[in-house]
């Protein structure tokens, strides 16, 4: 039954990117990649991941879509107009080389993972019965990764002032 | 058990965001395309955290900061680009191209 509901969010998330990629119009684009983030926090849900599953549609679908949005309205880039599709040639060699890429990564859906750094199944959905959701991930958030957690803010902090610097016509 | 379609599915959604970032012009497009690719990589993050234990729901979190930091700063450049050349194809972006 899950597996089940796996592979539709699958073939929607597989399809809508598809469709992101190939759209002419950048809005079209950005709302089809939005359906596909969707698809993917449904994943998320039934890979015991909830909190990210939240996480993935307030930041990805809800911030970091809308801004996107917002840059391809300002510039007023959604007006029909000649495709930014490359020629035959071009999409030949881009056809090829993801395939040779699909090619080498397809195998690795294969591979099983030694059974001694795995854990017994249902460790992850244990855990979180006994910590809640947000406690899991929070916990070694700031215990082991304390410290990139900290240069992640250090990291955000230079993003904005960098998009300030870069956006802003005079200082 | 939802390892493999995870890691098939994820590798699917990569190579999508590759091609996309090979054939199109559009730096905004490329620019979704790269996050579509993040968003792959995240698949698998969590795909293997039910397997080897919560670490990788971590280090989805680092990437989502990354990301938006990137779209930030990425739609800065782009804008100012824009303000420039008064477009956001990649062709007219040929600065380093000899001649």
């Amino acid at each position: 039954m899950i597996l089940t509901f796996f592979w539709i969010f699958g073939v929607i998330a597989m399809g809508s990117a598809l469709l992101c990629i190939t759209r002419k119009n950048p809005v079209a684009s950005a709302l089809w990649l939005v359906v596909t983030l969707f698809a993917l926090a449904a994943m998320f849900v039934l890979l015991d991941a909830q909190f990210l599953a939240v996480l993935q549609v307030l930041v990805y679908a809800g911030a970091i879509m809308v801004l996107f949005l917002f840059v391809i309205m300002l510039l007023n880039l959604g007006r029909p107009g000649p495709s930014d599709i490359k020629g035959p040639v071009g999409l030949l060699i881009a056809v090829v080389l993801a395939g040779a890429l699909l090619l080498q990564l397809r195998p690795l859906s294969d591979a099983k993972l030694p059974e001694a750094v795995r854990l017994p199944p249902g460790t992850v959905a244990a855990l979180q019965q006994q910590q809640g959701m947000v406690g899991s991930v929070a916990g070694p958030l700031f215990e082991a990764y304390l410290v990139p957690f900290e240069i992640a803010s250090v990291l955000l902090l230079a993003a904005i002032v960098g998009a300030v610097v870069l956006a802003k016509r005079k200082l | 058990m939802l390892l493999s379609p995870a890691l098939a599915i994820s590798a699917v959604l990569f190579t999508l965001g590759v091609a996309g970032v090979l054939f199109r012009r559009n730096a905004i497009v490329i620019f979704m395309c790269v996050e579509l690719m993040l968003n792959a990589v995240n698949l698998t993050f969590v795909a293997l955290a039910q397997e080897l234990g919560v670490g990788g729901q971590v280090f989805v979190f680092f990437v989502m900061a990354v990301a938006a930091a990137e779209a930030a700063v990425g739609l800065a450049i782009i804008l100012a680009v824009y303000r420039h050349k008064h477009s956001v194809s990649l062709q007219n972006m040929n600065l380093l191209k000899d001649g």
